[in-house]
């Protein structure tokens, strides 16, 4: 089953299970099912409880709100994560505050969907990852689909949270299949942690959010059959806040597609520093896009955004320095 | 006006006046923005609304909470962080909740939020509304050109209520707003109905209709052409004082109303003295 039909499949299961879940975003009814076909057939089995909006990004994040608050809950599709800043105020100043500022806690289950990454010629304002710009804000949640984590538990678990969360779904994971890993690695998912591997200990550990996990397996791959290292790939389903326990190794990278500067992975190494500086070799190596905007033409894009190539290139020099 | 309207106006004034004061002396942390002069709108309004209907108030909103709830002890120790106060302290004088009351500091980001709630009555609760104050100001945010469209396209029980003081924090209405609230209502197709009287009484029947529109799926917007009669926040307006607009009070004037204001006066400030004298509030569930 490809990822795509996993997110859809599980939305129809969500659907059926709650009356009082709703389903909101620009073009998202059929027959289009929206832009990405994640939608598809949920109006038609859903009629009031999905709906297609006007493109208002910020009156669909904070009607999601209001059903909260009412005891509702609900799934937002932002049709390019690029748009999620037009939701920001009531991300940040209402949806995510409520869960605490009215002194007792105010349950909020709601779910917004961004699409993101680049990869496809889409250009600066259709192709950004930027979960770092939603990271550390109180009672906001942060997770990111991925091949190995079942998109029903992870939005069931969203939704149990009682409070706002954000799917950031990489747009190229979509037609790939689910719980596919490369030979001869392995892959085991422990609570929301996805984890390949080889049964020998590894000389580094990557972490990744689930968008960039193909990218750093295939990396990986050259690795381990070009220069005998090998690597464990770890990919939380939950990206903020971050809660993983690490497996031993001497060097651990994150890697994600963001532009530089003030990245989750900043965030990441910053808490593995604080757990694990003594059991380290050196500092944990940040992997990521340039500090550029992300530009249409192929040969451009594909010089700004981090690669397979990037990823086997800076493991391999900080391992063998 | 029966005298329990008149009385709850001049809670409030007593209310807004007690806490400049209080602010004046030091007493009180942080900012507030008080209603004074607009005491009538949400008192009126309150004769039309039902106690499982929803309002949503603003960074102005000390006379919308009162006008709903008689709880002024509840307020202040809100707004002072002490034991009693309804939300802990933590949301303050712009930030509260409680039951289907709630308002919030950012200014337009509580119409989406209502529709949102109007869309969960429209098919849970039909015939209860959501009903959302905002200011003549607020016309400068897009987030509630977007709501209006929804509220419309969707046929919410949304009830907007516009209190046009005429001012901005400091910027005058005609260097803010170009057309008129009338002609953005009208772009939505929403009826519009303008209140230029402060009659609680005369209010309330010429929007009864309107409101029960709003009941059946007709979202509607109510304009209160309304003066702001102190300052934004706290000492900083800068109108001449001619400028500042009619009192609903100088109109109703009479040995009655003495005898009402003097009852609400010497009621808060027993509520402020008591208030004052309990402990910090304790904030527990994060």
């Amino acid at each position: 089953m490809r990822v795509a039909e996993n997110l859809n499949a599980a939305l129809h299961e969500l659907m059926a299970a709650e009356r009082n879940l709703y389903l909101l975003g620009e073009d998202v009814a059929d027959p289009y099912g929206g832009a990405f076909k994640i939608t598809r057939g949920l109006s038609t089995r859903f009629p009031g409880r999905v709906m297609s909006t006007p493109i208002s990004e910020s009156a669909i994040t904070g009607v999601a709100a209001g059903l909260a608050l009412s005891g509702d809950a609900a799934i937002v599709e932002i049709m390019f994560g690029d748009f999620a800043t037009l939701a920001f105020d009531q991300l940040l100043n209402f949806a995510a505050k409520s869960v605490s500022m009215y002194g007792s806690r105010v349950p909020m289950r709601m779910v917004v969907r961004c699409p993101v990454g680049g990869g496809r010629g889409y250009g600066p304002t259709h192709s950004q990852s930027l979960q770092k710009h939603f990271v550390g804000i109180p009672g906001l949640a942060l997770y990111e689909m991925s091949p190995f984590h079942d998109n029903l538990a992870v939005l069931t678990e969203m939704l149990a949270r009682e409070e706002p969360c954000v799917l950031f779904e990489d747009k190229v994971l979509y037609t790939r299949p689910m719980h596919a890993v490369p030979e001869p690695f392995s892959l085991a998912v422990e609570n929301g942690v996805a984890r390949a591997f080889l049964d020998e200990r590894p000389d580094c550990v990557v972490v990744a959010p689930g968008g960039s996990a193909p990218m750093v397996l295939a990396a990986m791959r050259s690795l381990l059959l070009e220069e005998e290292i090998v690597c464990t790939l770890v990919v939380p389903s939950r990206l903020y806040p971050f809660d993983v326990e690490l497996p031993d190794a001497r060097r651990v990278f994150v890697v994600e597609e963001s532009t530089a500067g003030g990245t989750w992975g900043a965030e990441v190494a910053h808490q593995i520093h604080q757990r694990h500086w003594g059991r380290l070799a050196g500092p944990v190596t940040l992997v990521h896009s340039a500090d550029s905007v992300i530009p249409t033409a192929a040969h451009l894009e594909e010089s700004v955004l981090v690669s397979e190539r990037t990823v086997h290139r800076v493991i391999m020099e900080t391992l063998r320095g | 006006m029966i005298d329990a309207d008149l009385s709850r106006m001049l809670v409030i004034r007593a209310f807004e006046r007690t806490l400049l004061d209080l602010y004046g002396r030091g007493l009180v942390n942080g900012t507030t923005h008080t209603c004074l002069g607009q005491e009538y709108v949400p008192v009126a309004m309150e004769g039309l609304l039902d106690p499982a209907d929803h309002v949503f108030s603003n960074h102005r909103g000390h006379g919308h909470y009162l006008a709903r709830f008689d709880d002024p002890e509840g307020l202040l120790a809100e707004i002072m962080g002490r034991e009693g106060a309804v939300c802990a302290g933590v949301g303050g004088s712009q930030h509260i909740r409680r039951d289907r009351y709630l308002s919030t500091g950012v200014q337009g980001e509580s119409l989406p939020v209502a529709a949102g709630v109007a869309l969960h009555l429209k098919r849970a609760e039909p015939g209860r509304l959501a009903c959302a104050y905002i200011g003549d100001g607020t016309f400068g945010e897009g987030a509630v050109y977007e709501a209006l469209n929804l509220a419309a396209l969707w046929a919410l029980p949304l009830l907007v209520v516009v209190e046009n003081n005429g001012i901005a924090q400091s910027t005058p209405t005609d260097k803010h707003l170009a057309g008129t609230i009338a002609g953005r209502a009208a772009a939505f197709g929403l009826p519009h109905e303008l209140v230029e009287g402060a009659d609680v009484d005369d209010i309330r029947a010429r929007l009864a209709p309107l409101v029960s529109g709003v009941r059946a799926g007709r979202p509607a917007v109510v304009e209160f052409v309304t003066h702001r009669l102190g300052p934004h926040s706290k000492g900083d307006d800068t109108r001449p004082a001619h400028a500042v607009g009619v009192d609903w009070r100088d109109k109703y004037a009479s040995p009655r109303l003495d005898r009402l204001e003097a009852a609400a006066v010497s009621r808060i400030e027993a509520v402020a003295a008591d208030v004052i004298a309990r402990p910090l509030s304790r904030w527990e569930a994060r």
